[in-house]
């Protein structure tokens, strides 16, 4: 009778912590720090967490879960060739204001069935959300067009990824997915966010920050170059005189 | 081995950059050319941003030449003189070089500019040297006579006649300066030296002796391309050091293979060789902007943007 009073008393406690049928999401990250160095070759991480819930899952739609990591938003001018007296050259340009210098998105399933449209656009979630629109003055009628090919060159390069499916959710209640942040990764505060949903609606969601830096002596040049370019300027100019030189004295020495 | 440039912001392979920059050393090392002319479009081809490419192939230049004239120095093949006169020309024509990249960034013309560039210079060159060398193989084999031509042209109707003791020249300074502003200028817009334009020009424009021509392009093709690194690293920030470093090292190792090479084969049959080299590159480009692109969309941000 002590134990069952124990367990009642125990779960009295979990309900009055979370609303009735809530469930809850608890996420980590295996880093929230990408040093890029010189021999910087690309990183993965790997985001997991667990359901956490009070009642057995509701049956009526499976849960899902929806993970993306962003890279800090850079305006991207995109520019399209078109052939003029012969040659091919840029004439069409459309500025975004804000895309992201890496995206991606791992889901349970298809994004279109995990994630209702209004979730889509409230969260700015798919790829297509997730940049920001140009704004509309003197702009080509084809605009949507300049933005389909920045996603498809970046996803050539694996700067913005799409996984369906990435995510792996075990019994309803732990998942993880790993992301591949490729070696032409640009340094800034990147976020992480998790959603859970379930019938298309967002039920729980958690962000996380991963701190991307240039370290050692990409930081140092990197800087050096931007606040103090007559320095760096002459410092390359004494490389390539001591290069020179030296190649010269040991021509010589070679020859002598 | 993977190497991260700081401020492409891109991971190359540094045994690639090494190989390349000792590829064109030897080459550079057996024609006595800078190598920036074939450099250059390597780069873009491996993917370094136009921008990087060029203001970096600058300080290569720098290194690449500085070897060469100590050793033009010591045998007294350097008119000063006349390399200060170039050298007016060239620092203004450098500036104006590196303004107009700064502009044509704004409205996404570079690329074009330093293509088409590459394409006319290439083209001329290669042709012309071609078309000399062959014709410098078909006489060795037929020895006869040359006709000595004297030049009265343009050169020495002008105003402001100076006398140039070492090249043995009473010329005005206009030309000079003219040639040197040229030049400057398609130093910063293509990232060359100009030698492989600077020489011809030299000879047949100026009227200089052939034996302090190749010293002289070189004392002023090292401050041009010293000055054009300087601008482009203080304007544009497109100077990557770690690029830079990577080239020099592989191009200078290479350079001294190059005249060991170049030492084996006969003159007429390095120029052929260099010429083709010159008419490849500059058809490779010019094919580009013909054919229709396999992708017609292309993406810029703004370089080393402080996040």
């Amino acid at each position: 009778m002590i134990r069952a009073r124990h367990i009642v008393l125990a779960l009295g406690l979990w309900l009055a912590a979370l609303p009735a049928g809530a469930e809850e999401l608890v996420a980590g990250l295996s880093q929230n720090y990408v040093g890029i160095n010189a021999s910087f070759d690309g990183s993965e991480i790997l985001i997991f967490g667990a359901v956490r819930r009070d009642s057995p899952p509701p049956d009526a739609a499976p849960l899902e879960v929806v993970i993306t990591v962003s890279g800090p938003l850079v305006p991207v001018t995109v520019r399209r060739k078109e052939r003029r007296f012969g040659i091919w050259v840029n004439t069409d340009a459309v500025v975004l204001p804000g895309a992201p210098s890496f995206y991606a998105v791992s889901t349970t399933g298809p994004l279109a069935e995990v994630l209702s449209p209004t979730a889509d656009i409230g969260h700015r979630i798919g790829l297509s959300q997730a940049i920001r629109p140009a704004s509309a003055e003197n702009l080509p009628e084809d605009t949507p067009a300049f933005t389909e090919a920045l996603i498809r060159l970046r996803a050539q390069d694996m700067l913005y990824q799409v996984d369906e499916g990435g995510v792996i959710l075990d019994r309803d209640t732990l998942f993880r997915t790993s992301i591949r942040l490729p070696a032409n990764l640009t340094e800034g505060r990147y976020s992480a966010r998790i959603f859970l949903t379930r019938d298309g609606a967002i039920i729980d969601q958690h962000e996380t920050a991963i701190d991307v830096r240039k370290v050692g002596l990409e930081r140092f040049l990197f800087t050096l170059a931007h606040e103090q370019p007559l320095v760096y300027a002459l410092l390359s100019l004494a490389i390539a005189m001591l290069a020179g030189w030296g190649a010269s004295v040991a021509f010589r020495y070679i020859r002598a | 081995m993977q190497i991260y440039l700081p401020i492409a912001e891109l991971s190359v392979n540094a045994f690639l950059l090494l190989g390349l920059g000792g590829i064109v050393g030897i080459l550079s090392g057996m024609f006595g050319v800078g190598g920036g002319f074939l450099l250059t479009p390597l780069l873009f081809f491996i993917g370094i941003p136009p921008a990087v490419a060029v203001a970096t192939q600058a300080s290569h230049v720098v290194a690449s030449s500085l070897s060469g004239l100590l050793a033009h120095l010591k045998r007294r093949n350097v008119d000063i003189r006349m390399g200060m006169v170039l050298l007016v020309g060239g620092l203004s024509g450098s500036g104006a070089g590196v303004w107009l990249i700064a502009a044509l960034r704004e409205i996404g013309q570079v690329d074009l500019l330093v293509t088409l560039s590459y394409v006319v210079l290439l083209g001329v060159t290669g042709g012309l040297m071609l078309w000399e060398s062959v014709l410098a193989l078909i006489r060795s084999r037929n020895p006869q006579t040359r006709p000595k031509r004297r030049r009265h042209g343009l050169v020495h109707a002008l105003p402001l006649k100076v006398r140039f003791r070492t090249s043995g020249l009473y010329i005005s300074v206009i030309p000079p300066v003219l040639v040197g502003f040229f030049v400057g200028m398609m130093a910063a817009v293509m990232g060359v030296g100009g030698g492989f334009i600077m020489i011809p020009a030299m000879i047949y424009i100026l009227g200089m002796p052939t034996k302090v021509v190749v010293g002289t392009s070189l004392l002023q093709i090292i401050f041009v391309a010293g000055f054009t690194t300087l601008l482009h690293a203080t304007t544009n920030y497109t100077v990557d050091i770690m690029l830079a470093f990577l080239l020099i090292l592989g191009g200078v190792i290479g350079a001294q293979v190059g005249t060991r090479l170049a030492l084996r084969l006969r003159p007429e049959q390095l120029r052929i060789m260099l010429a083709l080299l010159v008419l490849l590159v500059g058809g490779k480009l010019g094919l580009d902007l013909v054919l229709p692109p396999d992708e017609i969309y292309s993406a810029t941000t703004p370089l080393g943007v402080p996040s």
